[in-house]
């Protein structure tokens, strides 16, 4: 079995409005230092396939589904669990 | 002409526009994407993928619908849209047309998206009525006025692309609508209710066939629809147009 964690995060230099207003109530919470707070989405997915065939699929499902090419870039790890 | 409205889990306002192409004298019909098979699309002479929230806007909003979408009747939508059939999306239809790389689509089809709808500014979703201006004739908008009111309902319209891909669009005079402010100013936030890049509310592709709007004009078709109808005496909400410059083609096929 595979487990892939998959984070799809936002360019950089791609606004954050989540990631802005996150930073403005921690900043109200008294957490004043936060400067800055990066939003992003994390996957994991269980796959029951060889790791070869498993890591051509997360491939495919990042290009089919997972990103957003214009907006995003990603992590991909995977182990055998 | 015959339009097929595509459903899916979580699409909206599939009535209103089923009853506005109705009024128009289309021919509409509801087509659910689980019953969409090989071959079907072709039967058809327009595409409308109305708004919503398809698949609870999980991943980011319309990509599901396109991923799905895509896997089952991928050739059969180039063809549609090589054919110069009209494809019309409207709030989240516009975020799949834009997954699928059908638009802004600068050099007609792309294979991977070259644009994105994403997040407001505002990190808020935005339910309001916004001023537009029109910025060209396409067959989607021949018969709008120059400045229209409409409603928007998203948490997912602000329009991004490479400066690369802007400049193309701007080049080709692709852009339908912009949000502008009341007194015809540009707009500030909330006039441009989500902080899209040059406050582009509408595009149509560089074949003039595709057209996604974020805007929601069919909800705005009949006059009683507005909030003001019962205050000011007027025939049409400014949605009508939008549906009425559609009408030059179904009679151009009737003929």
């Amino acid at each position: 079995m595979l487990k892939a964690t998959i984070v799809v995060k936002l360019k950089e230099g791609v606004d954050d409005p989540e990631g802005k207003t996150i930073k403005h109530s921690l900043n109200l919470l008294g957490f004043e230092p936060v400067v800055r707070v990066n939003v992003a989405r994390h996957y994991e997915i269980f796959i029951d396939a060889p790791r070869e065939e498993g890591e051509k699929m997360i491939e495919e499902m990042l290009r089919k589904l997972l990103i957003n090419p214009v907006i995003h870039e990603y992590e991909v790890r995977v182990e055998e669990i | 002409m015959k339009v097929a409205i595509l459903q899916m889990e979580g699409t909206n306002c599939e009535e209103e526009s089923y009853m506005a192409f109705k009024e128009i004298g289309a021919e509409p019909e509801y087509l659910h994407l689980n019953l969409l098979r090989p071959g079907m699309l072709e039967d058809y002479d327009m595409l409308f993928i109305p708004g919503g929230f398809s698949s609870g806007d999980y991943v980011r909003a319309g990509a599901i619908f396109a991923a799905r979408l895509k896997a089952k009747a991928w050739n059969e939508l180039r063809k549609f849209v090589e054919a110069e059939k009209p494809v019309m999306g409207v709030c989240n239809g516009f975020q799949v047309l834009i997954e699928l790389g059908l638009l802004p689509g600068t050099d007609g089809i792309s294979d991977v998206p070259e644009a994105a709808l994403a997040t407001n500014e505002s990190n808020r979703f935005e339910c309001r009525w916004v001023h537009l201006k029109k910025e060209r004739d396409s067959i989607f908008s021949a018969n709008v006025p120059d400045r229209i009111v409409l409603p928007v309902a998203h948490a997912e319209g602000r329009f991004i692309a490479s400066p690369r891909v802007i400049e193309e669009m701007e080049a080709q005079r692709q852009v339908v609508f912009r949000y502008i402010a009341p007194d015809g100013s540009k707009p500030d936030y909330p006039w441009n209710p989500n902080g899209s890049i040059n406050d582009i509310a509408a595009v149509v592709n560089s074949y003039g066939n595709v057209f996604g709007i974020m805007p929601h004009p069919e909800r705005a078709f009949f006059w009683y629809q507005h909030p003001d109808w019962t205050r000011i005496p007027r025939n049409r909400g400014d949605g009508y147009y939008v549906f009425e410059s559609l009408m030059r083609i179904i009679e151009a096929k009737n003929r």
